[in-house]
C-alpha cells in the first residue's frame, strides 16, 4: 500500500509541473494586458511601463515561469497582482471555504442521490419511480445561477429563513456557517444527485437481476436487507468512481455558485483573478487545484479497494 | 422659576445623556459593493469601489460637495500665492489612526510618496507639482511646474489623501494590508473578495457626525444577488443598484431608491486614426459618422434599455457642471438627414461597422438598440462582445472600428477631456488630433477662471462635436438603494458614500 501510495507521489510531480506550464502559457495567450486592467482608469505610459516592471511582465516567458517557480519551490506563491495580499494566505483562507461547500454539497448529493436511485430501482415503473426520474431531470436541467437565484428569493427574501449570501467559517460560528452554506451546498449538490440518483438507480437495476439477489431472497432474507446488504454493496463500486469524478465537477461548480451566494472560496477566487489577469493568482489556484484532484483520486482509488475485496493484492 | 428652572435642567440632563448616547454609537452599516477593492493604499488604489471604502478610512485635503463645490477637508482653506504656488491651511489637532498627529510634515510625507512611489497610481494626477514645502506647523505651499486648475480636484480625491508617516514608514509596501489615514473609521479586517471592516475612530476630528460603530463593506457581484440581500435587511446600502432592478427596489415599502447624476458618460468611440483599423469610411469620414450618430434616438435608447434612468447626452462634461457647454444638447433623430447625408458621400451601402462591446448584457442591449436604429439609415453595424480586459486591450492597440467606452467620471472636466481628445492621450482610443482642441485645452489647464475655463471646454466640445471621435451617447446615474430606516445619505455626483450624518434607525 505504502509503495503504491509513493509511487502515485512520484507520478504527481510531472503532472503537477506539466499543468503549470501548461496554465502560464495559456493565460499568456489570453488577450488583455495584465498592466492595462491594474492601472485603471488613469493609466499613463510611464504608469503602464512601471507595472509591467515590476510584476516583470518585461521579461522574456521562460524568465518569467523560473521566477514563479522559483518562488513556488520555496514555498512563496507571490503576491496577488491586484490586492497585493499573499497568495499562500488567500488560498489558506479561501480553501477551506471551498472545502466545506463541496463537502457539504458531496454529502448532500449522496444523501438525496443513492437513496433516490435506490427507491426507483426497487419500484422500477412504479410512480416512485417516475417521480425520482422526473427528480432527477430537473435537477440535471436546471443551471445552478438561476436555481440559486430562485432560492435567495424564495427562502431569503420572501421567508426570510436564511441569509441571502455571504460566509461565516465553521470556528467562528458553526450555526451561522451552516446558515450561510446550506442553500449553495444545496445547488451545488443538486447536480451531482441527479447524476448520482441516476447511476445508483440503472447500476442497482443490474444487481437486482443477478443470481445472488435471486439466492439471497431465496434464502427467505428480508428484502430491505436483500437490497442494501447485497446489491447496493456490489452496485456501489461504479457509484463510487462516478462520485469521484464528480468531485472535480464540485470544484467547476463552485466558480459559479460562490458567484451568485458571494461565497469567498477557491471558484470565486479565481474567476476574480482572471478577470483582473491576476496571473500569480489563477497559477497558485490552478495548482493547488490540480494537487486535490490527484489526491482525490487516489482517494477514490483506496476506497475502490475497500469496497471491493476482489481488487486487494497481496 | 424653581419649575422653570428644573424643567432646564432636566432638558439640560436629557441632552447631555442624549449626546453620551450618540457618543458611542453601536450599530453597524452594511454596504454592499459591487465588486472587490483593489490594494487599500491611497498611493496604489486604482479601483472605484476602492475609493468607496477610503471615504471612510482616509480623509483627503479637500472633499467635493453635492453641488460639485471643493470644500475643505483636512485643509482650512487654500489660496494661490501666484499661479505656481498653492498655500494649503490645515485643521488642528487631526490625530491619525495610529495617535499620530496630522501636521505639514505628515502632508509633505504623503504628498511626496503619491509622486515618487514606485507603482503609484498618483503620479500622473499631481505631474503638476514641482515640490512640496513645509511653511509652517499647519501650512503647506505647493510649488507647481505650471499653473494647473484641475490640481485641487485631484487633492480632493486619493492624491489628496493624508496617511501616517510612522505606519507607513513601517510598513513599506504592506502598507494596504494595514492602511493608517486619518479618516472617520479606521481599519479592522480584510477577508478579500468578501468583505472589509473598518471600525469607529473616536479621535475623529469631526466624530459628532458618525454615528455607527463599523462598517462592513460586502462585496457582492451580482446585481440581482445585491438587491436580494438588501430585501432580505442582510445589508443596508447597495451602490451601483441596475436599471433593471429599480422597480424592484420601488416597490419594497422597506427600501428607499436615490437616484442622482453622475460625472461620467457612455459613447462610442470611432478609430479616426490609430493604426490600420482606421481604414473603413467610418474612420476616414466625418460625414458617415454623423449620419450614424443622426440616426440613433437617444431618448428612445434610454426608455427601451435603461427604463428611462440614464439621460441623452452628447458632452463628455454632465449637466448640473459649470463646465457643461451651454446649448449643445442631443437632437431628436433625423432619420432622413442621416440617409441624405450617406447619400451625399456616395459610399456604397450598407456600410459595414464593426463595434466592440464589454460583454454587460445591458451594453449588449444598448449596442442591439442601435444596430436596428442605424440599420435604417445604411448602416450594418456588427457587435463584437468581448469580455472587459479584453475590449481595454483591443482598444489600446486600435484594434477596433467602434468602441462602447464607458466612463466613471471626474470632478474636474480635464479628467474627463483631457485623456480622451487631447494629441497622445492616454484614453485617448481614436487617435484624434485637433491642434485647436489641444490649444483649448491647454490654455484651460492654466487658468482658474471658471468662465474662462468653460468657455475653452465649450470651443473644445464643438470641435469634438464636428469631427465626431466619439459619439456620447448617454450619462449614467448613481442609483443607490438603501434601507427606509437610513437617513441622512446625501448623494454626491462621483458616487461615493459618505457617512457622516448617516443614520440608522432601529
Amino acid at each position: 500500500m505504502l509503495a503504491t501510495l509513493g509511487k502515485r507521489a512520484l507520478q504527481a510531480i510531472p503532472t503537477l509541473t506539466l499543468v503549470s506550464v501548461l496554465v502560464f502559457v495559456l493565460q499568456q495567450a489570453m488577450p488583455g494586458d495584465p498592466a492595462l486592467i491594474l492601472a485603471g482608469e488613469d493609466k499613463t505610459p510611464e504608469l503602464l511601463a512601471q507595472i509591467r516592471h515590476e510584476l516583470w511582465l518585461d521579461r522574456s516567458l521562460p524568465l518569467q515561469y523560473l521566477h514563479w517557480l522559483g518562488g513556488v519551490l520555496q514555498g512563496d506563491f507571490g503576491l496577488s497582482w491586484r490586492n497585493r495580499e499573499p497568495i499562500a494566505g488567500l488560498i489558506a483562507l479561501k480553501l477551506p471555504v471551498t472545502l466545506q461547500l463541496g463537502s457539504m454539497a458531496f454529502v448532500i448529493a449522496v444523501c438525496i442521490g443513492v437513496p433516490a436511485g435506490i427507491v426507483a430501482a426497487v419500484g422500477r415503473n412504479t410512480w416512485w419511480d417516475h417521480l425520482a426520474n422526473a427528480i432527477g431531470l430537473a435537477g440535471l436541467s436546471t443551471p445552478n445561477f438561476w436555481l440559486g437565484i430562485m432560492m435567495i428569493l424564495l427562502i431569503s427574501v420572501h421567508l426570510g429563513w436564511l441569509p441571502p449570501s455571504g460566509y461565516v467559517p465553521l470556528g467562528e460560528d458553526w450555526r451561522q456557517s451552516l446558515a450561510t452554506t446550506i442553500m449553495p451546498a444545496f445547488v451545488l449538490g443538486n447536480a451531482i444527485a441527479a447524476v448520482l440518483m441516476r447511476h445508483t438507480r440503472s447500476a442497482m437495476l443490474s444487481a437486482l437481476d443477478q443470481d445472488y439477489v435471486r439466492t439471497a431472497r431465496a434464502k427467505g432474507l428480508s428484502e430491505w436487507r436483500v437490497v442494501l446488504r447485497h446489491a447496493l454493496r456490489n452496485a456501489l463500486v461504479p457509484v463510487v468512481t462516478l462520485g469521484a469524478l464528480e468531485l472535480g465537477t464540485l470544484f467547476a461548480g463552485a466558480v459559479l455558485t460562490e458567484q451568485v451566494f458571494t461565497i469567498p472560496g477557491f471558484g470565486k477566487l479565481i474567476v476574480d483573478a482572471v478577470f483582473n489577469r491576476d496571473y500569480p493568482v489563477v497559477q497558485g489556484v490552478v495548482l493547488i487545484t490540480a494537487s486535490l484532484t490527484i489526491l482525490l483520486s487516489l482517494c477514490a482509488d483506496l476506497l475502490y479497494v475497500a469496497i471491493n475485496p476482489r481488487l486487494r493484492t497481496g | 422659576m424653581r419649575r422653570i428652572l428644573g424643567l432646564t435642567a432636566l432638558a439640560l440632563l436629557a441632552t447631555t445623556s442624549l449626546a453620551q448616547a450618540q457618543e458611542t454609537p453601536t450599530q453597524t452599516l452594511k454596504i454592499a459593493l459591487r465588486e472587490d477593492a483593489d490594494a487599500l493604499d491611497p498611493t496604489l488604489a486604482r479601483s472605484y469601489v476602492g475609493r468607496i471604502v477610503f471615504a471612510s478610512m482616509c480623509d483627503k485635503l479637500f472633499d467635493i460637495n453635492e453641488k460639485l463645490e471643493i470644500v475643505p477637508q483636512l485643509a482650512t482653506g487654500y489660496a494661490y500665492e501666484d499661479p505656481t504656488t498653492l498655500r494649503i491651511d490645515l485643521r488642528a489637532g487631526v490625530k491619525f489612526h495610529d495617535g499620530t498627529t496630522m501636521d505639514a510634515e505628515a502632508v509633505k510625507y504623503s504628498l511626496n510618496r503619491h509622486l515618487t512611489m514606485q507603482g503609484s497610481g498618483r503620479r500622473g494626477e499631481l505631474a503638476s507639482v514641482d515640490s512640496i514645502e513645509v511653511a509652517g506647523p499647519l501650512t503647506v505651499k505647493l510649488h507647481l511646474k505650471s499653473p494647473s486648475s484641475p490640481l485641487l480636484a485631484q487633492l480632493a480625491d486619493r492624491a489628496g489623501m493624508i496617511l501616517s508617516a510612522k505606519a507607513a514608514e513601517a510598513a513599506g509596501k504592506d502598507f494596504s494590508l494595514r492602511p493608517v489615514c486619518a479618516g472617520p473609521f479606521k481599519f479592522v479586517e480584510r477577508v478579500a473578495q468578501d468583505h472589509i471592516t473598518v471600525e469607529r475612530f473616536p479621535d475623529y476630528w469631526n466624530a459628532k457626525d458618525i454615528h455607527f460603530a463599523k462598517i462592513v463593506f460586502q462585496t457582492i457581484v451580482d446585481s440581482t444577488t445585491r438587491v436580494a440581500n438588501l430585501r432580505a435587511g442582510a445589508v443596508d446600502l447597495v451602490e451601483s443598484v441596475v436599471p433593471s432592478d429599480v422597480a424592484t427596489v420601488k416597490a419594497d415599502p422597506k427600501l428607499k431608491l436615490i437616484t442622482s447624476p453622475g460625472l461620467g458618460y457612455e459613447g462610442i468611440n470611432f478609430n479616426v486614426n490609430h493604426g490600420p483599423r482606421a481604414s473603413g469610411p467610418i474612420s476616414k469620414d466625418a460625414r458617415v459618422r454623423h449620419a450614424f450618430d443622426m440616426a440613433i434616438d437617444r431618448d428612445a435608447l434610454n426608455q427601451v434599455v435603461f427604463n428611462g434612468l440614464f439621460p441623452a447626452t452628447v458632452q463628455a462634461v454632465q449637466t448640473g457642471s459649470p463646465y457643461h457647454a451651454p446649448g449643445v444638447e442631443p437632437k431628436p433623430r433625423d432619420l432622413d438627414g442621416a440617409k441624405k447625408l450617406l447619400a451625399a458621400t456616395g459610399l456604397p451601402l450598407p456600410i459595414k461597422v464593426t463595434v466592440n462591446v464589454p460583454n454587460s448584457p445591458t451594453r449588449i442591449q444598448a449596442m442591439e438598440v442601435v444596430q436596428a436604429m442605424v440599420a435604417e439609415a445604411g448602416f450594418d453595424l456588427k457587435i463584437n462582445a468581448m469580455e472587459f480586459a479584453t475590449t481595454l486591450d483591443a482598444g489600446d492597440r486600435g484594434d477596433f472600428e467602434a468602441y462602447l467606452l464607458a466612463w466613471s467620471g471626474r470632478t474636474d472636466p480635464d479628467g474627463n477631456i483631457w485623456n480622451f481628445w487631447h494629441t497622445g492621450g492616454p484614453n485617448n482610443y481614436p487617435g484624434y488630433s485637433n491642434p485647436d482642441v489641444d490649444k483649448a485645452l491647454e490654455d484651460a489647464r492654466k487658468t482658474s477662471d471658471v468662465k474662462e475655463r468653460a468657455a475653452l471646454y465649450a470651443k473644445a466640445q464643438i470641435q469634438e462635436l464636428a469631427d465626431l471621435p466619439i459619439n456620447y451617447l448617454w450619462s449614467p446615474q448613481n442609483i443607490v438603494g438603501i434601507n427606509a430606516k437610513l437617513t441622512g445619505f446625501v448623494p454626491v455626483p462621483d458616487g461615493l458614500i459618505r457617512v457622516q450624518g448617516m443614520v440608522l434607525a432601529k
